[in-house]
């Protein structure tokens, strides 16, 4: 009973600290800040799924969020047909002969078992299929670049409602996890970890070189919003209303109304996503993650699919973070390669999902709320801080510019230091895990 | 001594002694916690209750390593050498506290397992299981220990191998050690020992000399018929 | 006869000493990273940030012996900091573990949590390196800048080729050849080496044979601000210090670490090598080293670059994976653990 309180507290404590950021500093602020932990909470329930519950150590987070983000370029961009028609014949059949050789592969793989002759075979597999792949696939790379780089340069989208392309960013990110498990799947988890950063890497360099898929560092912006914008609901009258009833201009409450919009859709992405994974956890499903986890060899000596059980975590995780990275690019508007790096993506998910309480999701939630807010805070209030002292000090004074300098790095040093001190005093987080045994209610 | 890995003990209030230049054995079947006794004794697992005493002063609340100083030995059963190191340098490992006499303690531990002499040079990984077990002995005895502890050091060893193995042991005891054996293969262990520990669930459940357990009826059959 | 000698000079000048270079830097850093798993037992996520707060220690006591007027002659002060740079970072490590690592390890912790452990550590030591320089970062390189400049280069054989020779480099190669063989001889002879050796073979072993753990994790972590310390400053010296700059550090070095084995030193210097080398091989300019050897007609019209420059960073990612993938023991067979 307490502790189903105590859960309800501390939301409501969130709620306040963000309530109290829109009385003190702006209510734009303030929703900006809930927008990006809903966001944030995603991908935690999707890391979630892996350490909490499987176990599982994914360091390859941003890999994830950087495929899902490409997936609503891929999906709801419009499309550069121009591009398409120089080169997208020529892209399907690389693709096409791509698939062939890997299945050739594995076929060969498994179909010729004398070592000698397999190793040749396979060999000239790779070898004829890069080829032949290759012959394709640089000239209609070179073609769709040519064409209007300036303003283009890649193939576009499908053009399809961003939700679709949400749903898209948990499809393409499942879609490159699921190769990912099979091959790491045999790891030890030193081994996962080192694996799966570098991944994750290796993603985020091809979306920074492969300008026809995303136009790579030269950035993709204007990307389509299910929102309306700022500018088109401006002039409509109930929020001229509105806004002179609350004594703001047109401009600030539209923007505030269209953040949220986002919020309630945002919010709407995280219930389903919330439910489907509760749910699961309270399935046999659940039950038998928690039992591999707390006990490998136990379990495999059962007979039961460890390697399976891990793969279909890893998935079903990696999709959800990837809905995070959707979501993400298309509040932003653009799809940034270079903006993914591991501090932002990786490390402090995984703080979120620590201090919030691995193995469970109410914690996953929780933690994102509370770490984003402090990662923000400690840049926007730190700043503010050190004005406050600084206002003290004389203008260019050598130890005004430091403080000034100081707050954003401090920042690192503070998320560094929750990390160690709550896996010191409070491991299990702010809302721990239950365990499954009832008692009383 | 009680005590166990968490969750419920394994041993519940069993005692052992042993004197020097004596041979003691513990057998019992398995789970009894034979091995766990054992490494309650080197202090690898915390006692929730009882003590450690060597050579009359109590040892319980040193770390292993201290232990080793005072002058306990272990031989654990499984990974008992250094893999990558050669005999050598695993023998050396056991001189680590007994420089001075390391050079002595050598010659005496390749006068009793001479074929350690002969591989002095080899990568301890290399070796067979028997010879395995001769270096995991050998470097014990490096240590200069008042008293030695091997936890069943004929495991996965070839029947007559394990007769040269005993007539080791009863060269080492002659040295003025204090052995202490826990093992599988009770009918031969006894043969060999003074005093003989049987262990059921953690407690003492017979003790007696070495051929008064052999000869006693009901620890004949309740447990040495059931070994193969 | 000149254009092999023309060729073979290219080839050195610009892909075998910087090959060196970075293989040394890399090694001195793989090797670190390497101590740190096969004793402590865990992969230390904080290692690239280790190299960089050396670094910036050694920085920053070079920027105070500069004021005061103090210098090494032909060679960079930073040389004559680094003593000093070694001991401070010692002192951090040492904290840290005494603070952080160590209650963890008397609980037998798993090590993902010493992973997580390494990567709050590796976030404090972020911000601490950008509030000690800035993160701007600054350049320390003073003394003689070239043993061997291009124009003396020609002048003395009369190639059209120049093998420049900077003295940044002659530096990370000596010093990295010196280290690493004063590792392996104390590793291989002294006492407390072999005790290294035994106890990152079988813990428990090492315990029974007498060996105070504490002592050994506490000359471990010693080492290790010698070789990130060293590895950092070398890296520093031959590029510039910026702190983002270390942070792509880290998987070239966990990189060449697996690659040669986890666990295993000679397996350190051997994957520091196989790494650097791939990375400035795969995005070389093969072209001009193909037309020196090459008769005129069969000279290649493409600059001949496997590779961009741009997948430089993605190339040691990408032996990473694969030999994990394939040989996860690393091509010297790592500690199993």
């Amino acid at each position: 009973m307490i502790t189903r309180h105590r859960d309800i507290l501390l939301f409501l404590g969130m709620a306040l600290l963000l309530i109290l950021v829109g009385v003190f500093q702006s209510w734009q602020l303030a929703l900006t800040i809930f927008n990006l932990c809903v966001i944030s909470a995603v991908m935690s329930i999707g890391v979630n799924v892996q350490w909490g519950v499987a176990g599982m150590f994914n360091v390859g987070t941003m890999g994830f969020a950087a495929l899902g983000g490409l997936a609503v370029v891929l999906f709801s961009a419009p499309p550069v047909t121009e591009a398409w028609s120089l080169g997208g014949p020529g892209l399907l059949v690389a693709f096409v002969t791509a698939l062939v050789t890997v299945i050739a592969y594995i076929f060969a793989k498994g179909y010729f078992n004398d070592a000698q002759y397999r190793w040749m075979i396979l060999f000239g597999i790779v070898v004829v299929g890069f080829y032949i792949t290759q012959r394709f696939f640089f000239p209609a790379v070179a073609a769709i670049e040519g064409f209007d780089a300036v303003k283009y340069g890649n193939i576009g989208g499908l053009g399809l409602p961003t939700p679709v392309a949400w749903f898209g960013g948990a499809l393409l990110a499942g879609l490159v996890a699921w190769p990912v498990a099979k091959l790491t799947g045999s790891l030890r988890t030193d081994y996962l970890a080192v694996a799966t950063f570098g991944i994750s890497e290796i993603v985020v360099a091809v979306l920074k070189n492969e300008d026809w898929l995303a136009r790579g560092v030269k950035n993709i912006s204007g990307l389509p919003r299910p929102v309306p914008y700022e500018v088109d609901i401006r002039a409509l009258e109930w929020i001229q209303n509105l806004a002179t009833s609350m004594d703001m201009s047109a401009r600030d409450m539209s923007s505030i109304v269209v953040k949220l919009c986002y919020a309630g859709l945002f919010l709407v992405v995280l219930a389903l996503v919330y439910w489907l994974t509760e749910t699961l956890q309270r399935a046999p499903w659940g039950r038998m993650m928690r039992a591999i986890r707390d006990n490998e060899d136990a379990a495999m000596a059962m007979g039961k699919d460890v390697e399976g059980r891990h793969r279909q975590a890893f998935v079903l995780g990696s999709a959800i973070v990837g809905i995070g990275g959707a979501m993400l690019v298309t509040l932003d508007g653009q799809f940034t390669p270079g903006s993914y790096q591991p501090l932002r993506f990786t490390f402090i998910i995984w703080i979120m999902v620590i201090v919030g309480g691995s193995g469970n999701y109410r914690g996953a939630i929780l933690g994102a709320f509370v770490i984003w807010f402090a990662w923000i805070q400690a840049e926007t209030g730190g700043a503010w801080v050190a004005g406050l002292l600084a206002e003290n000090l004389t203008e260019g004074s050598a130890a005004r510019d430091v403080i000034e300098e100081s707050a954003a790095y401090l920042r690192y040093v503070v998320m560094g230091l929750i990390l160690i001190l709550v896996m010191r005093f409070a491991p299990h987080g702010l809302i721990p895990e239950k365990t499954h045994t009832r008692v009383g209610n | 001594m009680i005590g166990g890995y968490g969750g419920s003990p394994i041993l519940n209030g069993c005692t052992i002694s042993v004197d020097r230049g004596e041979i003691a054995v513990v057998v019992g079947p398995n789970g009894a916690g034979k091995s766990t006794a054992m490494k309650a004794i080197a202090g690898m697992l915390n006692l929730t209750s009882g003590n450690v005493v060597l050579a009359g002063k109590s040892i319980t609340t040193l770390p292993t390593q201290m232990r080793v100083k005072a002058g306990m030995a272990l031989v654990p059963q499984n990974d008992n050498i250094f893999p990558t190191m050669t005999v050598r340098e695993n023998l050396d490992m056991g001189a680590l506290l007994s420089r001075d006499t390391a050079a002595q303690t050598m010659k005496e531990v390749f006068d009793l397992f001479p074929i350690l002499a002969e591989k002095r040079n080899q990568i301890a990984g290399q070796l067979s299981g028997g010879q395995r077990q001769q270096l995991a002995m050998g470097r014990a005895l490096m240590t200069r220990p008042t008293a030695l502890m091997l936890d069943e050091p004929t495991a996965g060893v070839s029947p007559n191998v394990m007769d040269e193995m005993f007539e080791k042991i009863r060269g080492v005891a002659e040295l003025g050690l204090a052995v202490l054996i826990v093992e599988q293969n009770a009918a031969s262990a006894l043969e060999v020992a003074d005093i003989g520990y049987v262990l059921v669930e953690g407690r003492n459940r017979f003790t007696g000399s070495g051929q008064d357990l052999l000869n006693d009826p009901e620890t004949r059959r309740s447990f040495l018929g059931a070994h193969s | 006869m000149t254009d092999i000698l023309n060729a073979l000079v290219h080839l050195t000048n610009l892909m075998i000493l910087p090959g060196l270079a970075y293989a040394s830097q890399l090694a001195l850093g793989a090797m670190g990273v390497t101590l740190i798993f096969s004793v402590l037992r865990f992969s230390n996520f904080a290692h690239a940030e280790t190299m960089s707060l050396g670094t910036a220690f050694c920085i920053i006591v070079t920027l105070w012996f500069q004021q005061l007027g103090i210098s090494f002659g032909f060679l960079p002060t930073a040389l004559l900091a680094l003593p000093f740079a070694i001991v401070l970072t010692a002192i951090f490590l040492i904290l840290s573990d005494r603070m952080v690592y160590r209650h963890f390890r008397r609980r037998n912790a798993k090590p993902e949590i010493f992973m997580i452990l390494s990567s709050g550590i590796m976030l404090i030591i972020n911000g601490m390196t950008r509030l000690l320089v800035g993160p701007k970062g600054r350049i320390i390189d003073d003394g003689e800048r070239f043993l061997v400049t291009a124009r003396e280069f020609k002048e003395w054989s009369g190639l059209a080729e120049a093998l420049v020779i900077k003295n940044t480099v002659v530096l990370t190669i000596i010093i990295a050849i010196f280290i690493c063989s004063v590792l392996f001889w104390f590793l291989k002879n002294t006492e407390t080496g072999k005790s290294m050796r035994a106890y990152s073979d079988n813990r428990d072993l090492a315990l029974l044979s007498g060996v105070d753990p504490e002592r050994i994790v506490f000359i471990t972590w010693i080492l290790v601000a010698v070789l990130a310390t060293l590895g950092g400053v070398l890296f520093g010296l031959d590029k510039g210090y910026r702190p983002f700059v270390f942070q792509q550090l880290l998987l070239p070095v966990f990189a060449a670490a697996v690659v040669g084995g986890l666990g295993n030193q000679v397996g350190a210097i051997v994957g520091a090598v196989v790494i650097a080398f791939s990375e400035i091989g795969l995005t070389f300019a093969w072209k001009r080293f193909f037309s020196y050897l090459l008769p005129a007609d069969l000279e290649p019209t493409s600059m001949m670059q496997i590779l961009s420059t741009e997948y430089k960073f993605a190339v040691s990612f990408t032996i990473l994976v694969l030999v994990l993938l394939f040989k996860p023991s690393g091509l010297m067979g790592g500690s199993q653990r």
